[in-house]
């Protein structure tokens, strides 16, 4: 116990005397949970939308009026050349044409039926396709109100109307913030310790003063144990700041769930995590090496754990290296219980498996560290 | 003379050059990285990123059990959006689905669901969404109505419709509306800069660390071109990475590419060298490699991943947001990648982004040899 509390005084004093180094620790994780998730919004809004116009009729010009007013368009452009319209959205200054065809007004009435042609920049397939939607949904509204103007209210009412209603548990508001807030904190928590934790050792060994520690009596785990507890100390300051300081003050995220469960789970799993990047340390003998593995599997994590897309979505085989991936359960965690209020035993699974990665990871590491050349 | 002096001065240079290709490939495991983790990563996110929403598991509260909703649930199950599980819940189930996560979405029947539509001509359907995740919940709401909008027209279909508008819609660059057309691009933004600001930021800073600083500083060639021989193999190294991800991504993720491959690699290029200049940049302006590192990665890796447009559409940030947004040079790259590979333009469209790139790499390097210092302490 002595010489444990000698060796954290050593990694504590290591940490706290590279004055470069706290503010990343601290200060950034921070600064990025403040600002990005200011970013993610996938709402779609503010298409831009070109209108080539050949009809110039009171209909048209009704139509453009009703969809410009629906807040969801934006007019980039209103011309009567299709060719023009084109190079708007080449130049990404548009992201759909609605054309209108010459005589449009007149062959509604007189032929009962007209085709309109909406042109969709495609490259985001899921903005292109509500936006598509969005218009034709508004083109749709605009055409009932032509019918009742032509006032034959009788025979419309008579077809079935299936009404649907929907209700949003859980985030009534659609508040995209309360989602993303969590995750980026599993991200940003998960970041500072597996970096500063692979780096530790290795740092060590490039520098040489892994030798003097080799050559004293100190056991391996308490070794570990000793580059372990100061990253778990930290990742729990970190997370902490981030759930009351960021979240609660700016963002009014109030966890619906119990805080014990989440700081429960929170230890479990910045065991496991501590575990990955000491494993990761002793294969590696430069820091770049260690840097270079530690930014491989950092992308994969934050990529693969359905903070960004979810998981669902992903083909079957990704859906495996997703289950494989200790960050996905921690933001599954968070999610449910800072917005669903989940309880112990809806997330049993979740803690299993944890306790399984923890496991595996320092097991390897303490077997893969070896005290001599 | 001056021959002779250009000569010592080629040669000293590519002495340099030498050097750093050693210490590149000496150390095999970093190597294995650089060539491996951009291949991994443009296969692995290529085909897993998706913005669709597929898959999700909804459950069927079934009251009504009679022919109007066995049909409307036919054609909800025929739809690949969805897994549909058809059982009975209470308020209180629906509930705890939703928190263990089993269901995204619970569609209700009501009971005497086909009586109503046929006699009242108005019957209700009752759509509860988990909006823990907004966009799933918005965008699952919004598949499940269209499906229900489509059967209802079923139903009147046998009235002439008057005065009927009929939308005609072409999607443009991406008819089958792949996931992989927006985020592939973005991917090779995020790869290609990342890797080289890393591997760069390292680079003086390891010298700096090592001690071997001292010996190049003594040795007659001058102060730029040590820094300019630190970048030019990872220069090559990225070159050969680019290829390796564009031949991949449009044989392996099927991506078009429909302009010229000579322009995107003169713009790849220009993207590689203002990653290097940035990762110039952070060496010269920390003390030891772990803060070099967590710059080039703690600082950078979710920034440019969020700001780069691939992920969030900027216009639908604010504005302070989009401000910061124009100062990620991948966000560019971004731009430029869809306009060659994807829409085929030439130089004349994408002339702006360079220029901006072309800006950046100037400022960035011309900061950075201010910054590098000729003297130990």
């Amino acid at each position: 116990m002595r010489t444990l509390k000698f060796l954290l005084q050593k990694e504590f004093k290591q940490i706290f005397r590279n004055k470069s180094l706290l503010p990343m620790i601290f200060a950034m994780p921070i600064i990025q949970l403040l600002i990005m998730p200011l970013a993610a919004d996938y709402e779609v809004k503010n298409i831009n939308i070109s209108i080539v116009d050949h009809d110039h009729s009171s209909y048209s010009q009704k139509m453009v009026s009703k969809i410009i007013s629906s807040g969801y368009f934006k007019l980039a452009d209103h011309g009567s050349s299709f060719s023009d319209a084109f190079k708007q959205i080449e130049s990404d200054r548009s992201d759909l044409i609605l054309e209108i065809p010459a005589q449009f007004e007149a062959n509604l009435v007189r032929e009962n039926q007209q085709k309109l042609f909406i042109a969709v920049n495609a490259i985001n397939g899921t903005k292109a396709n509500l936006g598509g939607a969005y218009l034709s949904n508004i083109i749709k509204d605009y055409n009932d109100n032509i019918r009742l103007e032509w006032n034959q209210p009788a025979r419309n009412n008579v077809s079935p109307v299936v009404e649907v209603t929907s209700s949003n548990w859980f985030n009534p508001f659609m508040n995209y913030r309360f989602f993303m807030v969590p995750g980026i904190l599993v991200i940003l928590v998960t970041m500072v310790c597996a970096y500063m934790c692979s780096l530790n050792i290795v740092k060590e060994k490039e520098i040489g003063t892994i030798e003097q520690i080799n050559v004293t009596p100190v056991k391996k785990h308490l070794f570990i144990l000793a580059k372990l507890i100061p990253f778990w100390v930290i990742g729990m300051i970190v997370f902490t700041i981030g759930l009351f300081f960021v979240g609660r003050l700016f963002y009014d995220i109030v966890p619906a769930g119990s805080i014990l469960l989440l700081y429960g789970f929170l230890s479990l799993y910045l065991v496991a995590l501590l575990g990955f990047g000491l494993l990761l340390s002793t294969f590696s003998e430069t820091q770049q090496q260690a840097m270079s593995v530690a930014f491989f599997f950092i992308m994969i994590f934050i990529l693969m754990s359905g903070l960004f897309t979810s998981v669902d979505s992903m083909p079957a085989w990704a859906k495996v290296i997703a289950k494989c991936n200790p960050v996905t359960y921690f933001i599954e965690v968070m999610r449910m219980v800072v917005l669903k209020g989940s309880g112990f035993s809806e997330i049993k699974n979740q803690f299993l498996i944890m306790a399984g990665f923890a496991f595996i990871f320092n097991t390897a590491a303490i077997l893969n560290y070896k005290k001599t050349n | 003379m001056i021959i002779q002096l250009i000569k010592i001065f080629v040669k000293q240079f590519l002495t340099f050059i030498k050097k750093e290709f050693y210490h590149v490939f000496r150390d095999k495991k970093t190597l294995l990285m650089l060539f491996g983790l951009p291949i991994v990563q443009i296969v692995l996110f290529g085909f897993a990123l998706t913005n669709e929403i597929k898959e999700s598991k909804i459950v069927v509260c079934d009251y009504a059990k009679d022919a109007a909703s066995r049909q409307i649930i036919t054609q909800l199950d025929a739809s690949r959006n969805f897994e549909i599980e058809k059982t009975i819940l209470t308020h209180q189930q629906i509930e705890n689905s939703f928190k263990e996560g089993k269901a995204k979405l619970i569609i209700v029947f009501p009971a005497n669901f086909n009586d109503d539509l046929l006699h009242l001509k108005k019957a209700q359907v009752q759509v509860i969404a988990d909006a823990s995740d907004p966009n799933t919940a918005n965008t699952l709401t919004n598949y499940v109505t269209n499906i229900i909008n489509g059967y209802q027209k079923e139903l009147s279909q046998n009235d002439p419709v008057p005065y009927q508008i009929i939308t005609e819609t072409r999607m443009l660059y991406n008819p089958e509306l792949k996931g992989a057309t927006n985020f592939v691009p973005g991917v090779m933004a995020l790869v290609l800069m990342l890797i080289s600001v890393l591997m760069t930021s390292v680079s003086i800073v390891r010298e700096k660390e090592l001690g071997t600083m001292e010996i190049l500083l003594v040795s007659p060639v001058s102060p730029f071109m040590v820094i300019i021989s630190k970048a030019v193999p990872y220069f090559a190294l990225s070159l050969v990475n680019l290829t390796v991800i564009l031949l991949l991504s449009v044989f392996l993720l099927d991506m078009p590419f429909n302009g010229s491959v000579l322009l995107l690699f003169a713009e790849s290029s220009l993207l590689i060298i203002t990653a290097l200049s940035l990762g110039l940049l952070i060496s010269n302006s920390t003390a030891s490699q772990q803060t070099a590192m967590l710059i080039s990665l703690m600082a950078m890796l979710i920034p440019t991943m969020m700001l780069t447009g691939f992920m969030f559409p900027i216009e639908n940030m604010p504005w302070p947001l989009q401000m910061i947004s124009n100062i990620v040079p991948s966000k560019w790259y971004y731009i430029i990648v869809k306009s060659i590979m994807i829409k085929g333009l030439g130089f004349s469209a994408v002339w702006k982004e360079t220029l901006i790139l072309l800006g950046m790499t100037i400022f960035l390097l011309a900061l950075s040899f201010k910054k590098f210092k000729i003297r130990l302490q």
